[in-house]
């Protein structure tokens, strides 16, 4: 599986502007933007509450549309000027903030929706595999409760799984691991970028957590206050595969420092601003 | 890249849409008035032509059309006793809505505040509460001396077992976060009570207020036909509709149907309204 | 749901009728019930001593909780109607059949309306406005012209207790849908559901919460109008025998009604309670985690 995935889920964004319209008072929430992920890239991106990751996010998977310029997947227009909302599909995965785990299903079900209602396995190999790939992430033997039932930190790994099952080329993942502790999350982290060794998809992370940004990332782009624009981009070379003596390290240190700066002038903007953050 | 960001915003403003032409370029409201209006010709057509293509129309056509429906509403406007019905029948509900205001939101907030009082008063009143108020209306007759009471503790009733679940269910759901903030600040019981339970329960008062509202109409409406309020000249919206059956006016009928719909809409908008202006921090949502 | 892995369950509080036992036997070491019992004894004795004991003004009109008692459990009841007599049994069958009858008209019309109406926004925007219409309307005042609409005595009972029912099962299904969280939608649309897949999936399970509760206040609703039509209208059924022993002085079998109405009312609304929480397991287990 590994090396097919290498080849795949190449996103470029080409100068893309957002407005939003609601009540007749325009909102500018994404300004000119423009970023290219290599197939295969770790995208970690950064920025204060509420600036337009999320837009951007919603851009890529389909659910709002763009003002302005274009984003492409793999060299296919995915949406631009003469479609303005791109189609949803199964080649790009999100992983939503809140998460999105259908509460009356079980874990299994979960993971197995996918397949079944894209018709391509039949009901009893989808639970199969599902059980299987569930097993594989070490969370198998809760795989017929329902999400109410189990930690925040499993329900999230399972909604990865649900994600994976379906082979796409890009995971969308939207602050996932906001609301957790930071002992949770640096499981959560490890347990990703196992998955990440494994399959080398292309991911497009949001988080407002330098630090993670950092330890996952092959790039972090630092953006600016509403409406959001690239501040900074730093490159992380850190080898991989990576673990939790990585955050130990000089280099490590070095490229907090480098990046802190950038976010921390842009929080303040944004805090000073002290507007409502759109949903 | 300011510059641009400017003139978008300016552009922006100009093209800001005042009230009313938002209103007329809503969709959903276009569409609500078509259906409404397909809605009154069909039942126009259906009473008209009571038989089509040699079959009988079931149900709307025996109902009066709606033109002899405006008909007979013109001819009553001018009838004090049209208007006098209206005013009996909001009095009455008034004063049964006050009076489970009243006796109901401090009798809910006990039950929350306080855990032996619960225990104590609270079984009683879930016997009670199943019994449909109606099923109250003849013991309600044989107890009260005048019917006035009697309509009046029933609607009463109707409307108290509403109000007291709203309130006892909205002053339990309070965070208690707040109640631990506010004792920190050095609050005593009764500041817990006025400014942390109190204003922490009004959602949920207003709630229930509003269903009892809804309540109060429907049981008012039946205390009025069924303790025939006009034999010790109780009238009422309900009273119309029923004399007005037994004397054969259906377009009558529904002439107060619609007036008592249009009495119990105002009602609850007079209860929401309450609700907006007690409760500021409500608004932005 | 097969149980694969016994293990994890062992490990599991015990649910069902053994955490029913332990919370009971817990209860009993509190005071509550115990003051339940006070509070319910308070109340009959008030009752009694008002209009049995003392005999107060008016209060002595109303039948005391003796005098129903004894009439209830009388086998040869001085007024007709007691626990042994099969006409009391006749009245409750017929208004239950009734309630049965119009509950589930309402409810094959009312979710189903509800559902697409929270699905699909042009639907929603042609049939929302004639319900609203409609809806501030009491039931009561629907009785003549349902007299007039249906011929019989059955039919126009049915039909106002299904309009009361349908009105509040439509809106609450419509509020279901609405309540349900925007990311389960994309989340379905994004792992490549069609629109059937997200009505099966999605809309329908994500409303059922809302859907009970809507159902436990339609029954109620129904119960309120079947009443009601009864009283003003009807040859037998629960209304009708309260207010027909109200028309002939028997004040105590009047009592007996009521107090059988709300009996019945009560294990109706359970009922649907209970089919509620077997449709819906994801969220029963949920808030038994939470402590409810």
């Amino acid at each position: 599986m590994a090396d097919q995935n290498t080849s795949r889920g190449a996103i470029s964004i080409r100068n893309v502007t957002k407005i939003y319209d609601p009540d007749g008072v325009n909102v500018m929430a994404v300004d000119d933007c423009s970023l290219e992920i290599p197939a295969g890239e770790v995208c970690m991106i950064v920025g204060p509450s509420g600036c337009g990751k999320t837009t951007l996010l919603n851009a890529i998977a389909g659910f709002h549309s763009i003002t302005e310029g274009e984003i492409y997947l793999d060299g296919q227009l995915l949406c631009g000027p003469s479609k303005p909302k791109a189609e949803q599909g199964a080649d790009r995965m999100v992983v939503f903030q809140h998460g999105a785990l259908f509460p009356w299903k079980t874990l299994g079900e979960n993971v197995a929706y996918g397949p079944i209602v894209q018709g391509v396995m039949s009901k009893a190999e989808a639970h199969e595999k599902a059980e299987h790939m569930l097993a594989e992430a070490g969370i198998g033997d809760v795989a017929h409760k329902y999400p109410g039932e189990v930690s925040s930190g499993m329900a999230r790994r399972s909604e990865i799984v649900r994600a994976l099952i379906n082979d796409p080329k890009v995971l969308l993942l939207d602050e996932p691991y906001r609301a957790m502790d930071a002992l949770t999350k640096s499981i959560m982290h490890e347990s990703l970028l196992e998955v990440y060794d494994k399959t080398k998809v292309t991911i497009f992370f949001i988080t407002h957590d330098l630090e993670e940004a950092i330890f996952l990332g092959d790039k972090v782009v630092v953006m600016t206050t509403r409406p959001a624009t690239l501040k900074k981009t730093v490159d992380v070379k850190i080898p991989r595969p990576r673990d939790y003596q990585t955050l130990t390290t000089e280099e490590f240190r070095v490229l907090v420092e480098e990046t802190k700066e950038a976010v921390h002038e842009e929080a303040k903007k944004a805090f000073d601003a002290g507007e409502r953050e759109l949903a | 890249m300011t510059d641009a960001v400017q003139s978008k915003s300016i552009s922006s403003v100009s093209k800001k849409k005042s009230k009313l032409e938002k209103m007329l370029t809503n969709k959903s409201l276009w569409r609500g008035v078509v259906a409404l209006i397909g809605a009154i010709i069909f039942w126009e057509v259906c009473s008209q032509s009571k038989v089509w293509f040699g079959v009988e129309i079931p149900w709307i056509g025996k109902v009066p059309p709606p033109t002899e429906v405006i008909a007979a509403w013109q001819k009553i406007l001018h009838y004090t006793g049209y208007w006098e019905s209206w005013y009996l029948s909001t009095g009455r509900v008034f004063a049964g809505f006050t009076i489970a205001m009243i006796i109901g939101i401090p009798f809910g907030l006990l039950l929350a505040v306080n855990r032996y009082f619960r225990d104590v008063f609270f079984p009683p009143f879930e016997i009670l509460r199943p019994i449909p108020p109606l099923a109250w209306v003849p013991a309600s007759i044989i107890f009260w001396p005048t019917t006035e009471m009697s309509i009046a503790f029933v609607t009463f009733l109707g409307a108290f077992f509403t109000i007291v679940i709203n309130v006892l269910g909205g002053a339990r759901s309070i965070d208690v976060q707040y109640l631990r903030a506010a004792q920190s600040m050095g609050a005593n019981q009764w500041d817990l009570f006025w400014k942390v339970i109190l204003p922490g329960t009004l959602p949920s008062i207003w709630t229930g207020a509003a269903v009892g509202m809804g309540i109060t109409w429907e049981v008012v409406l039946a205390s009025e036909m069924i303790s025939g309020g006009g034999q010790q000249g109780g009238g009422g919206l309900g009273f119309f509709i029923w004399s007005s059956y037994m004397g054969g006016t259906v377009a009558q009928v529904i002439v107060g149907m619609i007036s008592i719909g249009i009495a119990g809409y105002l009602s609850s908008s007079f209860i929401r309204y309450l609700g907006v202006i007690t409760m500021p921090w409500r608004r932005l949502f | 749901m097969t149980q694969k892995n016994p293990t994890v369950n062992i490990k599991e509080a015990p649910t069902g009728l053994a955490l029913k036992i332990y919370n009971w036997k817990k209860s009993l070491k509190t005071l509550t019930p115990y003051l339940m019992l006070v509070g319910i004894s308070l109340w009959l004795g008030t009752y009694y001593l008002f209009v049995e004991g003392w005999e107060l003004p008016r209060f002595n009109k109303l039948p005391g909780p003796v005098e129903v008692i004894t009439e209830w459990i009388n086998p040869d009841p001085d007024w007709g109607i007691s626990m042994f007599s099969p006409i009391y049994y006749e009245h409750i069958m017929i208004s239950c059949r009734r309630i049965m009858i119009a509950f589930t008209i309402a409810t094959c019309l009312g979710v189903p309306l509800g559902l697409f109406m929270g699905w699909s926004k042009t639907f929603r925007d042609y049939t929302f406005p004639i319900l609203e219409v409609l809806r501030p309307i009491p039931i009561l005042a629907w009785v003549p012209l349902a007299i007039l609409m249906f011929s019989g005595f059955e039919t126009p009972v049915i039909y106002l207790a299904t309009l009361a029912s349908l009105f509040v099962t439509t809106l609450n299904t419509l509020l279901g849908v609405e309540s349900i969280d925007k990311e389960y939608f994309r989340a379905a649309k994004c792992l490549g559901s069609k629109p059937h897949h997200v009505f099966l999936h999605i809309v329908v399970p994500g409303s059922l919460p809302f859907i009970f509760t809507g159902l436990q206040i339609s029954i109620g609703v129904a119960w309120f109008s079947l009443v009601a039509a009864e009283m003003v209208s009807g040859e037998f059924g629960l209304g009708y025998m309260i207010m027909d022993s109200y028309m002939n002085i028997t004040y105590v079998t009047m009592v007996i009604g009521m107090l059988t109405l709300g009996f019945v009312g009560w294990v109706s609304s359970a009922l649907v309670r209970l089919a509620g929480n077997r449709m819906m397991q994801w969220r029963v287990r949920a808030l038994a985690l939470e402590g409810r």
